[in-house]
């Protein structure tokens, strides 16, 4: 398995684990060679299995306490990785810092969106550019460490059964001024049902709703297919939901077997995070909607005909 | 407060993008629009000078061709603008845009920096945490609300389950999200925004050298998901859909 090629992964802690979304760079990066990652949160014996379990040989863990992770992670991260051959970071708001302050460090370019990383011959990343329309290919030809954030779900997790990897403590480094933010509170804005990221079914609303009250058949029709909720950013913006719900490129990347657009047009950022659903359903009542050239069925008309009807049919049949 | 706001210089979206054949680079027009993310962050920029008495700075990369687009966010209320335009510049990455900005904003001194999260034509996300960097700030991103006061600045912080509240001392860096709704510039804005200043520099006027670490090797459209059946709402559209669900077994 090994072909010398050391990767690092950076995991920040969510909800007292280790994300989804890091163990499928873990999972990749064991297909290189050796994987150690660089875990900031408060972590636990669980995340250590975790971490091990899909294929980590070592981890460096900081606990940054209320000091805002990005600057003393960054600097950290920068003194560890000179002789790595990749960092691998994920779409998170704290990857992107980390990514952004160590690359500037070093003095090594980042590659955003990345959806595979190839190590064979030199180190090259395929990404979408565009809103996903062209497939780059771009060779990375500065000196190691070559410095790559992806896209969720770019990889899959795959656990290997693999052992608790040592642990090594990182203390706080003195960064200097990249240390002087500091977190305040903290806000779990909390929500019911499945997350996006399990839903079979996501059913999403968008602006096309009208009003923030109308969220609420949205909410609904995801409880009635045992569903989650999901959202364009235009309505996150327009404060109806918490972004937690927001589907697209700087929201969640969703991959159910039934998503479901209600009033949403189709923008490429809003695409790009769901256009890899098994079945899409679009319901929008301008027949030049965007949306409708991916829906695998797409309803001209009006969401507050539509999908109260659908409701009922729905519970008619329960 | 003295706040430095990066504006950047795009291809108007609603057309489609042209890449040069020899680089893949986009090609950039000569009427290039600001981009939209970035108009919040001149709205919080002009909110924390009203509230400090500062003044905003606007700095963007990019050829300057007509200006429409700096000129939308000197209508909205900045005060000047600083520009590096440079032929050698065509197809910078990240780094080196950090590098130009953060020398042009050194070179200009500044209290906090203001930048958007994700630029729409090329969406690295990464450029104003590398400026964060090089200028040695702390980097604050992802605010979808911001209060500076005493020589502090605070923001809440997206994060993936809901919000942070986090604060730092100036000189610091923030990034915004498009949650802050920008304003609309005025007719008198737009007159004046035509004789405020705008100062351009090279690259080598700030010092920056350029080296690229990255080649694109490749450009391949990806082909597109092929669409379904189109349905008109007649009152029983509901029905295809309640079909299509138990054909994919959902119910
Ligand atoms: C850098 C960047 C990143 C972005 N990231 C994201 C992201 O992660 N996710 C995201 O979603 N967006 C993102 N956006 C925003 C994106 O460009 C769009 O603005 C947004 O997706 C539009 O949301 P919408 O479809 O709800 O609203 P609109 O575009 O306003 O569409 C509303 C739709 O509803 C339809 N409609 C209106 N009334 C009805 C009715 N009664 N019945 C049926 N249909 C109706 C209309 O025909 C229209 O098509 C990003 C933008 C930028 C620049
Ligand atoms: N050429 C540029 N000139 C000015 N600001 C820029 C430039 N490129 C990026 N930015 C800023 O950095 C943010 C993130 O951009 P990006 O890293 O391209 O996604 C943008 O929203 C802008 O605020």
């Amino acid at each position: 398995m090994s072909s010398g090629i050391s990767t690092w992964v950076f995991a920040e802690e969510l909800e007292g684990k280790p994300s989804d979304g890091t163990l499928e760079l873990i999972s990749k990066a064991r297909t290189f060679g050796d994987v150690s990652v660089f875990y900031v949160g408060a972590g636990s014996d669980e995340a250590w299995n975790a971490l091990g379990g899909h294929g980590a040989t070592a981890v460096h863990h900081l606990d940054p306490g209320d000091t805002l992770p990005s600057g003393p992670a960054a600097h950290a991260l920068a003194a560890l990785v000179t002789d790595a051959d990749v960092v691998l970071f994920g779409a998170g708001n704290t990857d992107r810092d980390v990514a952004g302050r160590v690359a500037a460090k070093l003095g090594r370019p980042v590659v955003s969106n990345a959806l595979d990383v190839t190590v064979d011959g030199g180190i090259a990343v395929h990404s979408e550019i565009l809103g996903g329309t062209l497939g780059i290919t771009t060779a990375i030809t500065a000196e190691k460490p070559a410095l790559v954030v992806t896209r969720p779900k770019a990889f899959t997790a795959e656990p290997t059964g693999g052992s608790t990897p040592p642990i090594e403590v990182v203390g706080l480094p003195d960064a200097g001024r990249a240390n002087a933010a500091s977190v305040i509170e903290r806000h779990v804005e909390a929500s019911d049902g499945p997350s996006l990221e399990e839903a079979s079914v996501i059913v999403s609303g968008g602006r096309g709703l009208g009003a923030a009250d109308k969220f609420e058949m949205i909410h609904e029709l995801a409880r009635l297919l045992g569903g989650a909720a999901g959202s364009t950013r235009a309505v996150v913006d327009a404060g109806w939901v918490p972004y937690s719900y927001q589907v697209g490129q700087t929201g969640k990347t969703v991959k159910p077997s039934v998503y479901i657009a209600c009033g949403i047009s189709g923008a490429m950022q809003h695409i790009v995070g769901m256009k890899g659903s098994a079945t899409i359903i679009a319901i929008n009542k301008d027949p030049d909607a965007p949306i409708f050239a991916l829906a695998d069925l797409g309803i001209v008309g009006d969401v507050h005909n539509v999908v109260p009807q659908l409701i009922e049919a729905l519970k008619a049949r329960s | 407060m003295n706040i430095a706001v990066c504006v950047k210089q795009i291809p108007d979206p609603a057309t489609p993008y042209q890449l040069d054949g020899e680089n893949h680079w986009v090609i950039r027009p000569n009427d290039q629009v600001l981009d939209d993310t970035d108009r919040s962050g001149v709205e919080i920029a002009l909110q924390l000078a009203e509230a400090t008495e500062g003044t905003v700075t606007l700095f963007s990369m990019s050829p300057s061709g007509s200006l429409q687009g700096i000129r939308q966010a000197l209508a909205m209320g900045a005060d000047k603008a600083v520009l590096i335009d440079d032929e050698t510049l065509k197809g910078a990455d990240a780094l080196t845009t950090a590098r130009v900005l953060a020398a042009a904003m050194t070179r200009e001194g500044f209290d906090l920096v203001v930048a958007g999260t994700e630029s729409t034509d090329g969406y690295s996300g990464v450029m104003p945490q590398m400026m964060s960097e090089i200028l040695d700030v702390p980097c604050l991103s992802f605010a979808r609300k911001v209060e500076a006061g005493d020589g502090s600045v605070t923001i809440e912080r997206q994060t993936a389950s809901g919000y942070n509240v986090v604060t730092a001392p100036v000189p610091a860096l923030i990034t915004v999200t498009a949650g802050i709704e920008p304003r609309y510039p005025t007719f008198k804005g737009i007159m004046q925004a035509k004789s405020k200043p705008v100062t351009t520099f090279t690259a080598a006027d700030l010092g920056v050298d350029i080296e690229s670490g990255q080649t694109i090797q490749s450009v391949n459209p990806v082909a597109a998901r092929a669409g379904g059946s189109i349905v008109e709402d007649d009152g029983s559209a509901f029905e295809a859909i309640v079909e299509l669900l138990e054909q994919v077994k959902v119910i």
